[in-house]
């Protein structure tokens, strides 16, 4: 019987989005107030979706302190109360919620092994949100 | 490819009543109960926008988020914000301003409009309890 387990988790990080490979005027045009030099933040929600059958001994798709402990070590850890810009994952990139969410769906499908990664969901403010399923199509 | 979707979140007040007048008045009522009141009522709508597409190495957008939220603004919030749904806007001369109808005249709007990104889904929140999806499909 499978099932889907869908956890919430909140850092906060700031941002400047700013693409080095273009003039300073395409960059203004094209990133508005969000490329003001000295960078601004947000809480971000992320939302991590496994799926997987349930385990007829636990009852779970996945236990949730293995969930927890990556999510904590490798994520959060990671980001939270960071510069995006200054980690290797934003070195060329530009630090988009997009590829934000992208960056953190490789970290799970590479480490997290307890359960099948469905998809990455990012709340950038309550009123924008991000997601990202591999480039799988998504129903919901 | 790298397939992203973004979602952006809108928020609108309306008002509307259920009415066919092909149905009697007996069965207006039967139907659509408190619904049919003639004078209407309102909710605060909220809205979700959802399109894809694969994320530009440029600017790593799938889609500038203010024009999305420009073409929002333009062609359904202007259109229905404080708006007598029957009455003012078009789509609800001939058809009843359900939620269900509300998201397919919003997709209607929006899909010719958005170039970057495909429209993906429509959401409708009719109160907090009660959303409809539309995905475009026949």
């Amino acid at each position: 019987m499978k099932a889907y387990l869908t956890r919430r988790y909140l850092f906060s990080a700031s941002h400047r989005l700013h693409s080095s490979a273009m003039p300073d005027e395409w960059n203004r045009e094209t990133y508005g107030k969000c490329n003001n030099p000295h960078g601004h933040g947000h809480n971000y929600q992320l939302e991590v979706t496994v799926s997987g059958p349930v385990d007829s001994k636990t009852g779970m798709v996945c236990n949730l302190v293995d969930l927890d402990g990556f999510v904590h070590n490798e994520i959060v850890e990671r980001f939270g109360h960071q510069n995006l810009n200054m980690l290797p994952e934003f070195a060329t990139e530009v630090p988009t919620t997009e590829n934000l969410c992208v960056a953190i769906y490789e970290i799970l499908r590479r480490g997290f092994r307890h359960a099948h990664l469905e998809k990455v969901r990012m709340e950038e403010t309550m009123m924008n949100s991000f997601a990202y399923a591999g480039g799988a199509e998504l129903r919901d | 490819m790298t397939m992203v979707y973004l979602t952006r979140k809108a928020e609108f007040a309306a008002s509307h009543y259920y009415h066919n007048p092909e149905f009697t008045p007996e069965q207006n009522r039967a139907i659509f109960g408190k619904c049919n009141n003639p004078n209407g009522h309102g909710h605060n709508y909220t809205l979700e926008v959802t399109v894809k597409g694969s994320v530009d190495p440029k600017s790593g957008f799938v889609v500038d988020l203010k024009q999305l939220k420009d073409v929002m603004n333009r062609e359904v919030l202007d259109a229905m914000d404080h708006r007598f749904l029957n009455k003012e806007v078009p789509e609800f001369a001939t058809r009843i301003p359900t939620t269900e109808n509300l998201a397919v005249a919003i997709w209607q709007r929006l899909a010719p409009k958005l170039k970057a990104a495909q429209l993906h889904r429509i959401r409708v929140y009719e109160t907090p309890d009660l959303f409809v999806d539309f995905y475009g499909e026949a």
